[in-house]
């Protein structure tokens, strides 16, 4: 049937088409070491310079992320104290703030040493240890309490115990986050290049607006996308030790100790004291210029076109990203066929990518399109001067945040329920509109969700594509910050955190209360992985 | 002398009495099986003994020293308690040898290997000593956890349902195994268990649990042969309850007359096993034979008596009755009984 189901089944036709508009560029981009092979030489200082950079902030948010994050998670799940459901997600919070927002925050308060590697590091630290948090909360609340008790029985005190089991058990999850945590840093470009680090990806810009260098950016991007996939690997070892992980869930969860005076007070004042620093304070700052520029009129005219452009690019994009994965995803369900498995899996390789990488990716295949197209229709700079190559990139960066999402929602649906609408007469486009979508709202809507406010937070790849005038709210930030203009970079950069305070919120709603510790450490785990959103 | 001793522990979650009063005494080197159906409070009782759970009333004494009592409750850690979970709760992180040494963090390198071997030699698992929870089979991840129990010494090992996640057909031979293991290292062993059959064959002693209470305590034999109520006439094997009527040293029932064991007089009820009735095929017997279980070396004869009850009777299979048989019911030569509730 192999042959012949391919042949005749317009989804998976549709599936391998998304996956190779996705997936072509990044293949395209080693190929400039063919086309130009001493596209590096101008600019041979960058490479040793950007690869200790790299490195020095990968160690060190590693370390960071590290310890911060899974520090957090024992406290929460094997101490109880007053506050702790609050503190639990309270934790989350500096999720939605981006590094760059951050970024602006401490460059106002002028930390001493705050423009070099190590405030990177502590800057990124701080907004990316959510990602360790998380996983290792989720593994530890989903150990099985006979385990621990196994350990005491064997001798073990409490304390002994969490150290030689909890933990290890542990580990491949909190690995698994800081992975996460590394990839983001990997892919960050505002804070480090505000702070003046020189990693990859601010050499990417550098060697993309400096000198106009294609080649040179995409081999840079090549060079990026390695140490990115060699991340992904480490990912992948560490989840393949987590099998065993998951033969210990089993039985109750482990009940925590409660926590008494001075030590129940620092367990409740340090996280929050954290989660102040992070998110309540840079808001507060961010509301009070906010209030003062919108009376004083200090507004710059391009204020209400970036809010218009940021706006219509992230609803385009959520729309479109979704729609793109719901079409993905349902081809892999409907046609079965090995193909589209494989397409699906490669379509949604983008998200561990950085922006910057993307950006460059797209650029040659459109370039080479639009030269085409002009040469037949005469039609100039159809593409790439405009929203067309950044919504390209969009869907190549986030079609795996989304894929996640949606998957996780068609997986609910179960395979008798299209069988019984076939049956009654519909065919499969008519189960997909009429069974599927119904049913996978929420699905869908948070997939829009996540894309909306990913997109709204974006800046290099928008920086790099932008088409003239489309400056974002992002960008305007990113923009202001970098000449000191914090009042100015206020406004968009309060309504970029607000919004992406949206699915941290939904992830707590959905996650319920405590009560349900195995249910909500699912939903959490489930949101991570949706952040991830790489398949396995 | 007694290993160890439960006084009067009682145990409740909220309004749920899950112990009550429990009194027992295992002595050195017993292996004691408590009985109950599930909710009984036999897990809670357990997990009170290796200190998981703090008893409200009562006190645990092992060997010298009172481990749970008023105004004292020594962490689990420091019980010198072995427990075998119903799962097993092997660590998946650590392999089979790591798993067993486990708990002899504390002593110095030499002895714990030593001790190490030696247990997973009385296991029968030494091949197995680098392999991963995840790559054994059922068996052998219950040896593994007996094994880890053990190998520190303890004062007493507690195993929680050890058999039930395992096949019907391994069953027995693990039983067996396990047995010869625990006797073979001496220990002293509380078990609970919800299979009459594994507690009957398996311990020394037994205790009856229900609704939190031990309702008898005693020998295989003698709480299947002498049941101190009718509910554990029922639950530990089958039986029927007969009516009758008592003078002296023997009852009349509807089924002919049974010799008692303790004299009595008047209105009695009496628990007669299936076994204690013999039935030979009659064209006026007084049963007729409603439904036939064959278990090979026995059959469970379920008859209709001609006073309207059921009749339950256990023979050797060597010779067969069909169903709807016409059969005659008697007790067999020399049976006692003893009397219920």
């Amino acid at each position: 049937m192999g042959l012949r189901a391919v042949r005749t089944d317009g989804f998976a036709l549709v599936t391998v088409a998304i996956a190779t508009l996705v997936a072509a560029p990044l293949v395209g981009l080693p190929l400039s070491f063919l086309t130009a092979p001493g596209g590096l030489s101008e600019f041979s200082g960058f490479v040793p310079e950007a690869l200790v950079a790299t490195v020095l902030l990968l160690l060190g948010v590693g370390a960071g992320t590290l310890v911060l994050g899974a520090g957090l998670a024992l406290l929460v799940s094997f101490c109880d104290f007053p506050g702790r459901g609050w503190i639990e997600w309270a934790l989350v919070l500096p999720l939605a703030m981006p590094g760059y927002v951050f970024t602006l925050f401490a460059l106002s308060l002028d930390v001493p040493g705050i423009r070099s590697t190590a405030g990177a590091i502590c800057v990124l630290t701080l907004v990316l240890y959510p990602y360790v948090y998380l996983l290792a909360r989720a593994a530890f609340l989903g150990q099985s309490r006979t385990l621990l008790e196994a350990a005491r029985g064997l001798g073990l005190s409490r304390r002994r115990a969490v150290a030689r089991v909890g933990i290890p058990l542990a580990r491949p999850a909190i690995l698994g986050g800081a992975a996460l945590a590394l990839m983001e840093a990997l892919a960050d470009f505002g804070t480090v290049n505000l702070l003046g680090v020189r990693t990859f990806t601010d050499a990417i810009y550098r060697v993309w607006f400096g000198a106009f260098d294609r080649d040179a950016a995409m081999q840079l991007a090549t060079l990026l996308v390695s140490v990115t996939l060699a991340l992904l690997v480490l990912e992948r070892l560490a989840r393949g030790r987590a099998r065993h992980a998951q033969l210990a869930a089993r039985g109750d969860a482990v009940p925590p100790v409660p926590l008494h005076g001075p030590a129940a007070a620092l367990a409740l004042l340090g996280p929050l004291a954290l989660v102040a620093l992070v998110v309540l304070a840079p808001l507060a700052q961010l509301g009070v210029w906010s209030v003062e520029s919108l009376a004083g009129g200090l507004l710059p005219p391009e204020f209400a076109s970036a809010v218009r452009n940021s706006l219509l690019l992230a609803g385009i994009s959520a729309l479109l990203v979704p729609f793109a994965a719901l079409l993905l995803a349902y081809g892999v369900r409907t046609s079965r066929s090995r193909l589209a498995g494989g397409a699906s899996r490669t379509a949604t390789i983008g998200y561990g990518l950085p922006g910057s990488v993307v950006a460059v990716a797209v650029i040659v295949p459109l370039g080479w399109l639009e030269r085409r197209i002009d040469g037949v229709a005469g039609t100039g700079l159809l593409i790439t001067g405009t929203v067309l190559a950044l919504l390209y990139a969009y869907v190549v960066r986030f079609l795996a945040l989304a894929w996640g999402a949606v998957e996780t929602g068609l997986l609910r649906v179960p395979r008798q329920l299209d069988e019984a609408a076939r049956g009654l007469g519909a065919d499969r486009l008519d189960v997909l509109a009429r069974v599927h979508v119904p049913l996978m709202r929420t699905g869908l809507a948070t997939a829009a969700l996540l894309v909306f406010v990913e997109v709204m937070k974006e800046l290099p790849a928008t920086l790099l594509l932008r088409p003239l005038g489309g400056d974002t709210l992002a960008i305007a930030v990113w923009q202001a910050t970098s000449e000191s203009l914090y009042e100015t970079a206020a406004l968009p950069a309060l309504l970029i955190v607000v919004v992406g305070l949206l699915p941290v919120m939904l992830m707590i709603r959905l996650s319920g209360r405590r009560g349900a510790p195995l249910e909500a450490a699912q939903g959490a785990g489930a949101w991570a992985e949706e952040l991830e959103a790489t398949p396995a | 002398m007694s290993k160890v001793r439960l006084r009067g522990i009682s145990k409740s979650f909220g309004r749920v009495e899950a112990v009550r009063e429990v009194t027992l005494e295992i002595a050195r080197g017993e292996l004691v099986a408590v009985l109950g159906p599930s909710g009984c409070g036999k897990t809670t009782l357990l997990r009170l003994i290796a200190g998981f759970e703090a008893p409200d009333t009562g006190c645990v004494v092992v060997g010298d020293e009172m481990v749970a009592g008023p105004g004292r409750l020594v962490p689990p850690e420091k019980r010198r308690i072995g427990m075998v979970f119903q799962d097993y709760a092997l660590f998946p992180h650590l392999s089979v040898e790591a798993n067993v040494a486990f708990g002899l963090a504390t002593r110095d390198r030499a002895e714990r290997e030593a001790l190490t071997r030696r247990t997973l030699e009385l296991v029968g698992l030494q091949h197995k000593a680098g392999s991963h929870p995840s790559e054994l089979s059922g068996g052998e991840r219950q040896r593994v956890a007996l094994a880890r129990a053990l190998a520190p010494e303890p004062d007493l090992v507690l195993l929680d349902e050890p058999f039930s996640s395992l096949d019907a057909t391994l069953r027995a031979g693990l039983r067996r195994e396990v047995e010869l293991i625990l006797r073979d290292a001496e220990a002293t062993a509380l078990l609970v268990t919800h299979d009459q059959e594994e507690a009957l064959s398996l311990a020394d002693r037994l205790a009856v649990m229900r609704e939190g209470r031990i309702v008898q305590v005693g020998e295989p034999v003698e709480v299947y042969g002498r049941p101190a109520t009718r509910w554990a006439a029922q639950f530990v094997g089958e039986v029927n309850v007969l009516a009758g009527v008592a003078s002296g040293g023997g009852v009349e029932t509807e089924l002919g007359v049974f010799d008692l064991r303790v004299p009595a007089s008047g209105a009695v009820h009496v628990a007669v096993r299936p076994e204690q009735l013999e039935l030979s095929a009659r064209r006026d017997g007084n049963a007729e034979v409603v439904a036939r279980e064959f278990r090979g070396h026995d059959v469970l004869y379920r008859l209709r008596h001609e006073g309207g009850r059921t009749v339950l009777v256990q023979l050797p299979s060597l010779e067969l009755h069909e169903v709807g048989a016409r059969v005659f019911v008697r007790p067999a030569p020399a049976v006692v009984t003893t009397l219920v509730d």
